[in-house]
């Protein structure tokens, strides 16, 4: 049976395509592609990717407008069932304004955008989307974000940490994140919201394949369920 | 109806670009400035029959972020 995937383009989505590549690149079957104004999602998604980019322009704030959008009640619906849904940059600021993670992510504390290859330390290898890696485990993955700056008041870091749910730290905080998070779950576990681009880390053209991990584990941790 | 809502960060929540701001008003001389937050200002025109409970409605699914963000709520008349 082939994986089937989605990847959802919103206007101002940039790293839809990269996406697309990684995910037919790790199960050998292209994603679905749905764009935003799309009423409904195909049915039997085994996984859902919001890609990295501007959406809207970033109006407003990043990913507010794009957690309006008619696919996102879908995306929504479908987390909900327990559908895993990966967010990726303004995919990760898209999940936390529709309400499907905590926090919100605010301008760097730096005011500059920021774009290099970072540490990231792997916190809970026991989810869909970090079996692939061992705990404790270090990677390198690229960030490329201006509002990447994790904030969420303590009483829900302390709940967050708690439940296993911080996915990845930063090694050295790149942009103020709140206790160096890059990467959240949401209680079920089926939702990842990571600051950090794995799609960006999975050739050894890109400079390294440490996103292949996130991409296989999930593959094999769904194929296994 | 014109309605001015004003859009502000909770206090607590850094503001990096309110911190820049305020180290360009040092910068330029200005002395005497203890903080700079910055916030928005959204201005509607809606229909007159319009409910507090819509206006707070829009604030609280899109205009704001109450993570983050406090609104505040004026009738402009």
């Amino acid at each position: 049976m082939g994986f089937r995937s989605a990847v959802i383009t919103f206007p101002g989505s940039n790293c839809d395509r990269d996406m697309a590549v990684a995910l037919e690149q790790v199960s050998g079957t292209a994603p679905l592609r749905v764009w935003h104004g799309d009423a409904e999602l195909p049915d039997g998604l085994d996984f859902i990717a919001l890609p990295g980019g501007f959406s809207y322009g970033d109006y407003l704030r990043s990913g507010a407008m794009a957690a309006n959008s008619p696919i996102m009640r879908e995306v929504i619906r479908a987390a909900d069932r327990g559908v895993p849904v990966l967010g990726v940059c303004n995919g990760f600021q898209v999940l936390t304004e529709a309400r499907l993670l905590p926090g919100a992510l605010m301008r760097n504390a730096s005011q500059h955008f920021i774009c290099r290859t970072v540490g990231l330390k792997v916190e809970n290898a026991q989810s869909i989307f970090t079996s692939g890696y061992e705990a404790g485990q270090e990677i390198r993955i690229p960030v490329a974000h201006h509002d990447g700056n994790y904030f969420a008041d303590e009483d829900t870091l302390d709940r967050l940490e708690g439940e296993g749910r911080v996915a990845f730290r930063y090694t050295e905080n790149c942009n103020g994140s709140r206790r160096d998070i890059a990467g959240v779950l949401n209680k079920a576990g089926n939702v990842l919201g990571m600051m950090p681009h794995p799609e960006r880390a999975v050739d050894a053209a890109h400079g390294g394949t440490d996103g292949l991990a996130l991409f296989e584990g999930a593959m094999k941790a769904l194929a296994s369920a | 109806m014109k309605i001015r809502i004003l859009v502000s960060l909770k206090p607590g929540v850094l503001d990096p670009q309110g911190r820049a701001v305020h180290h360009a008003l040092e910068g330029l001389g200005f002395k005497g400035v203890d903080d700079v937050r910055i916030g928005r200002t959204v201005e509607l025109d809606v229909a007159d029959n319009t409910s507090d409970e819509a206006l707070t409605e829009m604030c609280e699914k899109l205009l704001a972020n109450t993570v983050i963000e406090n609104y505040k709520i004026e009738k402009l008349g």
